[in-house]
């Protein structure tokens, strides 16, 4: 049976009800994303369904407040009439998981704090979240943050509900930060390089000051099957980095972007229309939506280290994988087969820098299998785990997937 | 300010609670003597002063632990303390509580250019890290401006900020993970060099929890590519909302300043008579706006802005032309509090963020506050983020001018919080706003963060006093009974 609470007094009471019976539910916004974590094994859904809509926006303040189950087209429709866009450059992972595209919403953005290519300069949605009302797995209202970006009163519980996966409260208004639109974009594309040079090449654009906000690097066996024709027709690899800006700016910072990496290799230049797409398909993974038969991990690791850590993961077998973030995110998609999903031999790649590996996709039983998400020291589960019941005693919010 | 009263029990045994510590600390780490600990009485919140029964200053990581556990087990009180720099008595020590100091933990340990990070003890200031990754060409963004003094523990403890936020973010924004240690002594690493957290965001939750949470042991923090250049405009106008008019028009214009900062006639008279910056005199209020980034888009965006201001009506306008003409226009800024602090005994400085447009609303009723309270008032905001400063002088050995400061700076961050803002932007409650949390959260709000204090430290020894103006009981607070989203428990100790 379905819960589908129409206000916020409708899921106090809903939840006080699951409390009084001791029977967790899963919570979900759009859904989009349910395949993602560890399954969860409870009678009854929670939709948010209806609490969804844009309450307040107020580009001159660049804030924005609005339901949980609002969609994010929605919202970065409204945005864009203003000139305006969320930094964090949400994915849209509807099509990894074989939903529908535009089918992600704003609590679901933010409770599994993805952030875009453009996370390297602009933060994840973690950064841009400023507040928010939730009802608590205690069946209890509470609220935090505010509306403004600076403030520093109370804890920020808004980076704790950021990637809490829903485990923690259920959020029923969220207020974030939006920002302006950049009035050109373009990107410069180096060709031919491997994975260790490419990741060189990259560090240099970085370590520049021409404030690049998007650093990738598609091997060959990815770029091949980019819409972008100057990419997918180059019949090899392809690193690539985004300009965003005033357009005199753009202009003089791709030149001089140009002049720095011609040392790597042949460059290229693409300008608005193909620069989006190339980084919109980044930034949904969709290299990996169209493989659906793959097992699916999204590694968060120090860029330098990336190039070592995927030749160690290459060691044990084929891989389809490229690198975002100067080389800080690493999506990885193997082959089925393996009964952990390739887990440990993934895990065990890790740099000795640190870093985690999530199992993005994979089918449920090797997720109810191995743990989603990277295993912690015990100290810090054991913390991880106070937090949580202080927000959630008894574990009625998605038990499980986290 | 009412702190919790000192337990009898932890000051009788003073004696051996010094013993204890000093069999886990070398003679030159452990302060007890009653003139040596005059100094940690207080930090940069200076009207409130308390000596503590000792200050311990560990060494590294192990000494820290070792202190925190022997306190917890003594069920003795802990103040964390970095530079003792906070403006809202975050460091205020407890008679019946032990500081435990950082200063001794101020090397960088590791600067990695090719993950763009440096590896820092927390005793270590904000500009020495900056400092140290000059000769590259990068920095550490974030720069309050107590930062030739402020330390990175500090900074990670307060969430701070700067004049270079608005385009770069503060603390939590640029540190990317933490060694920390919890009140019984455990150790825990959150995040690293990567930028996303693997589980909950403690590390994000540690930033800003002014030392209620854990010690910070160890942060890395992202060090970005020095800005080319940077100019900056010093703009006049005749009225505080042509000022503000003018920061909502930049904004919506899509640009997004370097710094944007305001003033008002009484903070101008006063720089003026103190440094000689060369303000204009004529005007209500004035605007440095700089701008920073590649040559091209620096100039460009002076362009755009020259021309918005002369839209919002500026009365002056200058651009600078060189790093000296720039630097000129940021002395007078930079100065400001002492410049105050030359023209009256003492002052509050208040730190609430409004939203943006409602800057003159605001301006207008702290004018007229200041009448209410016969006390002189001057403005500095960080105009771009409506985090508001405004001064309030006041002399401190009259305890009536320094009540009524007290009530004023408190209706000031009553507007705040009605127009829609919050009482700190980046100074932290500590003790100073500790009691005025109710004008922005209700029982249930702070009861759900208390919780969260309680998972972190369930006896309430780190940091007490701090932050929540009632002190819950954890096992209390973990009770499941509520009615309306109240808690009534008329038997706590409320401040």
């Amino acid at each position: 049976m379905d819960l589908a609470p129409a206000d916020r007094q409708e899921l106090e009471a809903a939840l006080a009800d699951a409390l009084d019976r001791r029977a967790p539910v899963e919570v979900m916004s759009g859904g989009s994303k349910r395949a993602l974590g560890r399954p969860i094994q409870v009678e009854r859904r929670l939709s948010l369904e209806k609490l969804a809509g844009i309450g307040l926006y107020e580009p001159e303040e660049l804030v924005l407040t609005a339901g949980p189950a609002t969609k994010l087209a929605a919202i970065e429709r409204s945005l864009a009439e203003h000139r305006q866009q969320l930094a964090f450059e949400p994915p849209d992972l509807g099509p990894l998981y074989g939903e529908a595209p535009a089918s992600g919403t704003l609590a679901g953005a933010i409770s599994c704090n993805l952030g875009g290519p453009r996370r390297l300069a602009s933060g994840a949605a973690r950064d841009h979240f400023l507040g928010f009302q939730a009802v608590s797995g205690r069946g209890e209202s509470f609220k935090a943050g505010g509306r403004v970006v600076k403030n520093v009163t109370g804890y920020d519980l808004m980076k704790l509900m950021a990637g809490s996966y829903g485990t923690l409260a259920i959020m029923t208004e969220l207020t974030i930060r939006t920002v302006p639109a950049p009035e050109k974009t373009r990107t410069v594309l180096v060709f031919g390089l491997e994975d260790g040079r490419a990741i060189e090449a990259l560090t240099a654009a970085l370590h520049s000051p021409n404030e690049v906000n998007g650093a990738a690097h598609l091997p060959a066996n990815v770029a091949k099957d980019s819409a972008v024709s100057y990419v997918g027709g180059a019949g090899t690899s392809v690193t690539a980095l985004r300009i965003e800006g005033f357009g005199p700016s753009v202009e003089a910072r791709c030149q001089r972007l140009r002049d720095l990496l011609a040392r790597f290799g042949a460059l290229e230049e693409l300008h608005g229309m193909n620069s989006g797409k190339l980084w919109q398909s980044l930034r949904d993974a969709a290299p990996l939506a169209s493989r659906p038969e793959l097992i699916v991990w999204r590694l968060s690791v120090a860029a330098a280290a990336s190039p070592t850590l995927l030749a160690r993961i290459r060691a044990g077998g084929p891989a389809l994988a490229w690198y975002d973030w100067g080389g800080g995110l690493v999506w990885l998609g193997l082959p089925p087969g393996e009964s952990d999903g390739g887990a440990a031999r993934v895990r065990a790649a890790l740099p000795e820098t640190g870093g985690h590996a999530t199992l993005m996709r994979a089918p449920a039983s090797i997720r109810a299998a191995i743990p989603v998400f990277q295993p912690r020291p015990p100290a810090l589960a054991a913390l991880e785990a106070r937090v949580k019941a202080s927000f959630d005693p008894v574990g009625i919010l998605n038990p499980g997937r986290m | 300010m009412l702190m919790p009263a000192p337990d009898q029990g932890v000051l009788a045994r003073r004696g051996e609670i010094i013993e204890a510590l000093r069999a886990l600390l070398p003679p030159d780490c452990l302060v007890v003597d009653e003139t040596a600990l005059k100094p940690y009485e207080c930090d940069a919140l200076s009207v409130y002063r308390q000596v503590p029964i000792a200050v311990a200053l560990p060494r590294n990581t192990a000494e820290v632990a070792a202190v925190l556990a022997c306190c917890h087990a003594a069920g003795v009180k802990v103040v964390p303390r970095g530079a003792g720099t906070s403006l809202s008595g975050g460091a205020l020590p407890l008679a019946d509580g032990v500081v435990v100091g950082l200063a001794k933990l101020n090397k960088i340990l590791e600067i990695d250019y090719p993950n763009r990070c440096v590896v820092t003890q927390p005793g270590v200031t904000n500009l020495g890290i900056s400092n140290a990754v000059s000769a590259a060409g990068f920095y550490y963004a974030p720069d309050p401006s107590s930062q030739i003094a402020c330390t990175i523990g500090g900074n990670v403890a307060e969430n701070s900020g700067g004049v270079h936020c608005l385009k770069y973010g503060l603390t939590t924004n640029n540190v990317l993970g933490a060694e920390v240690v919890l009140i019984d002594g455990t150790v825990v690493r959150l995040g690293g060099k990567h930028l996303d957290p693997g589980g909950y965001d403690l590390l994000g939750l540690m930033t800003g929890s002014e030392g209620l949470l854990g010690v910070v042991t160890e942060v890395t923090v992202r060090i970005l590519r020095k800005p080319e250049t940077a100019r900056a405009l010093l703009l006049g106008f005749a009225t505080n909302e042509a000022a503000g008019d003018c920061v909502a028009r930049i904004i919506s214009a899509g640009i997004v300043p370097g710094g944007m900062e305001m003033m008002d006639r009484p903070a101008i008279h006063a720089v003026e008579d103190f440094v000689h910056a060369g303000y204009p005199l004529d005007v209500a209020a004035i605007l440095i706006v700089e701008l920073d980034g590649p040559p091209v888009e620096v100039d460009h965006l002076i362009g755009l802005v020259s021309k918005i201001a002369a839209d919002a009506g500026a009365v002056t306008s200058r651009i600078s032309n060189s790093e000296e003409e720039r630097l000129r226009f940021w002395a007078g800024r930079k100065s400001a509090f002492p410049a105050v602090g030359r023209i009256a005994p003492d002052y509050f400085c208040m730190d609430g963020t409004i939203p943006r447009r409602t800057l003159p609303e605001v301006l207008r009723r702290m004018g007229e506050l200041a009448q209410k309270y016969q006390l002189a008032l001057a403005n500095v905001f960080h105009a771009g983020d409506g985090n508001l400063h405004p001064l309030i002088l006041f002399d401190g050995n009259d305890p009536d001018q320094l009540r009524r400061a007290e009530e004023f700076g408190a209706d000031i961050l009553r507007v705040c919080v009605e127009v829609g803002g919050v009482l700190t932007g980046e100074h932290g409650v500590g003790v100073e706003k500790r009691d005025l949390m109710g004008e922005m959260f209700s029982e249930a709000d702070l009861a759900q963060q208390q919780r969260v204090k309680c998972a972190f430290d369930a006896g309430g020894l780190l940091n007490p006093g701090k932050v929540f103006p009632v002190l819950h009981r954890c096992a209390e607070l973990g009770q499941m009974r509520v009615t309306g989203g109240r808690l009534p428990h008329p038997d706590l100790p409320r401040f």
